[in-house]
């Protein structure tokens, strides 16, 4: 009785252990990567990578044009993506019960979900960018897009999920049709929910290169226009970083210190979202 | 059986068979509800009291597996008919459930949710319509300051007077209450029994608890179930007093259930 009771003491303080070590291992690279980043980017950071263009080799520069088309493209892909993500996600959970194009749907979502960014930057160049004959921010856009609409399915169909199905009873106990019980009455519960997963796909897509380097690639001057080949901060980062040039390694380093800290803003924005919901729930 | 009181029809089921899949969960049902009473349905858990309740309104229509057969009738029309529209129906057969469900908005928009499905009132009228429900449902003082403040913020048992208000705002002939009280506390519960008697004057209300002492507390009628069939109907003091089967005396004197 007494052995028994030691030995598992003593595998729960084993297990502890290793679970605790498992989790210095992941923090303490996470730990590094975010202290090197801070180490060279903060000196990087000056007021002119917020108002000029990026610069050839060996002139002064910023990053303006690459902030402003990342911020652009982003926007724009999470607005083409939402509706779409958030109309086929409000299908699967509230019209998905019988018939097959439902399950064939959340298949092709998941795959989607899992499908290498590369995969989806060479698709809308095939698609669309060799149709055209020349990169463009849309094309970026688009790319995006099509990272961003899986990733709302998925949240938006879990999100609704998670309402009860007795307020969909009450609602429908008043005689609403469903349309009304969606509308007004479940995409309302999980709003918060819904507005999490929107967050953490713009999260997702601003750090996204491989599927910007087939379709909006790069603009070394300032240009707002969507048809023409469009800056961004992965792609510069990537073309920046790669190169010899130490002013241009320095730009890089400031980039990745923005994009990083972008994302980490908006994870935090997208945790208080959420509990806010759960507290009011 | 109901010849003691004077009592007007309201909902007549006859012959009721209900089936969950190929699970048959009512077995011929007989029963005739009087119009404004309290009629009570007790019973073990899964006796069929709640499904009994939920072909009232035909909620059982959301899921596609569930059938009813047989027919209740509605001041004389058969409400079980596809040619009964279902929106009309639940607009006369108001219902309100175990748990509180408040709609994620303000509280005045709770009210008027199921009012504008089917009026067309201006803001004037709207607000009158708020207050009377409200007043109705015994809430108006507590909530008048904060109409415009969420429902899911009101405790447990103010949400579930507002779901009465909800139900109530509509103008409905018959109330469902399905255990309206079992996430409540003795204080809210007590509110809600007050509320129920208030109510009757106006509404013909069906109640469905696992609470004996609350059935005769406020139930004029009472029916008791079991493994899906109507042992006993009768009025309240007599089933509880001088119950005519032998099972009912069993379940209410607590020898069993």
């Amino acid at each position: 009785m007494l052995s028994l009771y030691s030995r598992r003491r003593l595998i729960n303080i084993l297990s502890l252990s290793i679970s605790v070590l498992a989790m210095a291992f992941g923090l303490f690279w996470l730990g590094w990567i975010l202290f090197t980043l801070l180490q060279y980017g903060i000196p990087g950071l000056s007021l002119a990578v917020f108002t000029q263009t990026t610069p050839p080799p060996g002139s002064d520069g910023g990053l303006i044009n690459a902030i402003a088309g990342s911020l652009m493209m982003t926007a724009l892909g999470t607005l083409i993506g939402t509706p779409i993500g958030i109309l086929a996600g409000t299908y699967l959970a509230e019209f998905g019960h019988r018939g097959w194009l439902a399950p064939v749907t959340r298949f092709i979502n998941d795959v989607l979900l899992s499908a290498p960014s590369i995969v989806i930057g060479l698709f809308v160049y095939e698609m669309y960018v060799i149709r055209v004959k020349h990169f463009s921010g849309w094309a970026g856009a688009l790319a995006l897009s099509i990272l961003v609409i899986p990733i709302v399915i998925r949240t938006t169909e879990n999100m609704l999920r998670l309402v009860p199905n007795t307020l969909r009873e009450a609602a429908a106990a008043l005689g609403a049709p469903q349309w009304k019980i969606i509308s007004s009455v479940t995409l309302r519960a999980a709003r918060a929910g819904i507005l999490t997963g929107i967050l953490l796909a713009v999260a997702r897509i601003s750090g996204e290169t491989a599927p910007l380097l087939f379709t909006s690639l790069n603009n070394q001057f300032w240009s707002s226009n969507m048809n023409q080949p469009m800056a961004n901060l992965p792609v510069v980062i990537f073309q920046f970083a790669m190169s010899p040039y130490s002013d241009w390694q320095q730009l890089a380093w400031a980039g990745a210190l923005l994009i990083t800290f972008s994302v980490l803003t908006i994870n935090i924005v997208a945790r208080v979202v959420f509990r806010q919901q759960a507290s009011t729930h | 059986m109901i010849s003691e009181k004077d009592t007007t029809p309201k909902l007549v089921v006859r012959d009721l068979n209900f089936y969950y899949g190929n699970d048959q969960a009512l077995k011929e049902i007989n029963l005739t509800i009087p119009e404004k009473m309290v009629t009570a349905f007790i019973g073990p858990s899964g006796c069929g009291k709640s499904t009994l309740l939920r072909t009232f309104n035909r909620m059982y229509e959301l899921y596609p597996k569930q059938k009813a057969t047989g027919e209740i009738l509605l001041d004389g029309e058969n409400l079980l008919d596809k040619r009964q529209d279902l929106n009309t129906l639940r607009a006369k057969i108001g219902m309100v459930f175990q748990k509180p469900t408040p709609f994620p908005m303000s509280i005045y928009d709770n009210i008027t949710f199921g009012v504008k499905l089917y009026e067309n009132l201006n803001q004037h009228d709207m607000s009158e319509r708020v207050e009377w429900a409200l007043k109705k449902a015994a809430l108006w003082n507590e909530v008048k300051d904060k109409l415009k403040q969420s429902g899911t913020g009101l405790s447990g048992g103010q949400q579930q007077r507002l779901c009465i208000a909800r139900a109530i705002a509509v103008k409905p002939e018959v109330l469902l209450l399905d255990e309206p009280t079992s996430a409540l506390d003795p204080i809210s519960t007590a509110h809600i029994e007050r509320l129920v008697d208030e109510l009757k004057k106006e509404f013909t209300i069906v109640i469905v608890t696992h609470n004996m002492q609350q059935a005769a507390r406020i139930s004029d009628y009472t029916a008791y179930m079991y493994l899906g069939e109507l042992i006993e109907f009768g009025d309240t003091s007599a089933v509880f007093t001088n119950p005519k089967r032998k099972e009912t005396e069993d379940y209410i004197t607590g020898r069993f259930g």
